[in-house]
């Protein structure tokens, strides 16, 4: 096998050259602060304005509804935080899916820690939460509810507009993280009823440390960073100019580009799928078949554990992720894979391929005969393999 | 991406992994850890009647390191009387894999624990005493070591 086959994209993407392209001046040329007052701080201006409304186009927002932070973990953290402690007075009681980025479950701990309620709301099988289930969680002291608008590990999209319009009518606000979703599906923050929204541009073939937070028009907002008037006082500190430029870019090019990427995604993830299922024994579609990142492939194999076989792919030039504690360190498998209710030896065994819109048919066909042999070799060496196969169930079966 | 993790040596019974396998018939097998936490380790013997261990195999469950400990460690024990062989601890098995990662010395662990696993099953089978071998826990999955 040649070349590299990348299948990570949900991790991180290659910047698009146009991106890159248009980034470049403001690191020589255009190297001005925005905030200056001579001619050096015009272009950058204009640049950083143009940006704003990509973002805010791709969103169905408006301009000054969106605020450039440093990615998707600083604008999780900022939402949460800010309406947390900015609507302290009128409750302390948040609520969550169980099955959200640890930039959010990290930031509801610390919230946990200072007084605040979490409440954590069960997804079904497939990742989905039931919005009925957030309506009954709802208390009179819920100030906000924040569900993801697609998960990163099993790709599932979530019932955002429903959850939205109960958000709405409680008069709880609403945010999303959409990092995964950004530029990637559809998203109409008026019409979905979302109030906060978090965005990466790294995910979607822009540059990494730089993200947005889309606030509606109306809703306080604390600062998380201190200082200069940055971002109308709410967010302090230089701009990363070059950075948001190529947010912006990376928001134009995907919203020109959307709807052709989604179908030629959607086409590759399906036949990956169903190439796996049909051609591997013992093997699960972790998440919703439909209702899906069309980027995303997420499977369990029995009997064996995800980072050796993320070993043998790598060593075949075929890079991937797995929801396996042993490639973390940490001694749980993923919280998504426990919350859709595998067992944990088969977490230990779940594989995520996330596609590009550069990734061809030959690669996800190179990538599965790669993942075949990979799997048959690993369940050569596996006692669960062997036992299942001598008494024809797991014994080991937790 | 794995080279700055692994050491070479780890790479190198992780891709091309020694005695993997089972033994028909053979005078000791033990299995240790618990799939809940990502590892089991089961380990054949084929130990004659003067204690050596003539063959062992392997089958492993589990990450790159507790493949290569497998490895490793059924390499050490091999062609040793179960009097040498009790004497190779997780130490000497990770010492000859170049070095773990922190979070991986477990699977060390997990190697010698299927090796005494294993000797104690033969020693019950054969009616013998082995001294200094204690009786492994049946679960040691737990991850108390770590």
């Amino acid at each position: 096998m040649n070349g590299k086959i990348y299948l990570d994209n949900a991790a991180t993407t290659e910047m698009h050259p146009d991106v890159l392209e248009a980034m470049l001046p403001y690191f020589k040329a255009q190297y001005g602060n925005p905030s200056s007052i001579h001619g050096m701080a015009k272009y950058a201006r204009e640049a950083r304005e143009r940006a704003r409304a990509s973002v805010a186009e791709l969103i169905n927002a408006e301009p000054k509804e969106i605020y450039f932070t440093s990615g998707g973990t600083e604008s999780d953290n900022w939402a949460l935080k800010s309406v947390a402690f900015g609507n302290r007075s009128k409750g302390n009681h948040i609520i969550v899916s169980k099955i959200e980025h640890h930039a959010v479950m990290n930031t509801c701990e610390f919230l946990e820690k200072n007084g605040f309620e979490i409440t954590y709301i069960d997804v079904d099988e497939f990742g989905i939460v039931d919005p009925d289930d957030v309506r009954k969680a709802i208390r009179p002291e819920t100030t906000l509810i924040s569900v993801m608008y697609a998960n990163n590990e099993i790709g599932t999209i979530e019932p955002i507009s429903e959850i939205g319009k109960i958000a709405r009518e409680h008069g709880i606000l609403f945010h999303t993280d959409a990092v995964q979703a950004f530029g990637h599906v559809h998203i109409d923050v008026k019409r979905e009823n979302i109030d906060l929204l978090s965005a990466s541009a790294h995910k979607l073939y822009g540059p990494k440390g730089a993200g947005a937070l889309y606030v509606r028009e109306g809703v306080k907002l604390e600062p998380l960073m201190h200082g200069g008037a940055q971002e109308r006082g709410t967010r302090a500190g230089t701009e990363n100019v070059p950075g948001i430029v190529g947010m912006g870019k990376a928001a134009e090019i995907a919203k020109r580009d959307m709807d052709e990427r989604i179908a030629k995604e959607t086409e590759l993830r399906d036949h990956m799928i169903c190439r796996i299922l049909e051609e591997v024994p013992f093997t699960k579609l972790n998440g919703h078949s439909t209702r899906r990142l069309s980027g995303n492939v997420n499977i369990a194999f029995s009997f064996i554990e995800g980072e050796s076989a993320l070993m043998l792919l790598n060593h075949k030039g075929v890079f991937v992720s797995t929801g396996s504690a042993c490639a973390s360190g940490s001694l749980d498998p993923s919280h998504v894979l426990l919350a859709i209710g595998l067992k944990h030896e088969t977490a230990h065994g779940s594989i995520r391929f996330t596609l590009s819109y550069k990734t061809t048919r030959g690669e996800v066909d190179e990538a599965v005969d790669a993942v075949k042999e990979a799997v048959g070799r690993l369940r050569e060496m596996s006692p669960l393999y062997a036992d299942h196969l001598k008494i024809g169930t797991n014994k080991t079966e937790v | 991406m794995y080279d700055g993790v692994y050491s070479a040596e780890v790479m190198d019974h992780f891709t091309n992994p020694r005695n993997v396998g089972e033994i028909e018939g053979a005078s000791g097998v033990g299995t240790v850890g618990n799939a809940k936490c990502g590892d089991i380790m089961r380990i054949f013997l084929d130990i004659d009647e003067d204690h050596v261990i003539r063959d062992v195999k392997f089958k492993t469950f589990g990450c790159g390191a507790a493949v290569a400990s497998s490895s490793m460690a059924t390499e050490m024990v091999k062609g040793k009387t179960i009097e040498e062989a009790l004497q190779i601890t997780n130490k000497a098995v990770t010492k000859a894999l170049g070095g773990l990662p922190q979070v991986k010395l477990h699977c060390s662990l997990l190697a010698e624990q299927a090796i005494h696993a294993a000797l104690w099953d033969y020693a019950e089978k054969n009616g013998v005493v082995i001294e200094g071998l204690k009786k492994p826990k049946s679960d040691i999955g737990d991850h108390e070591d770590h």
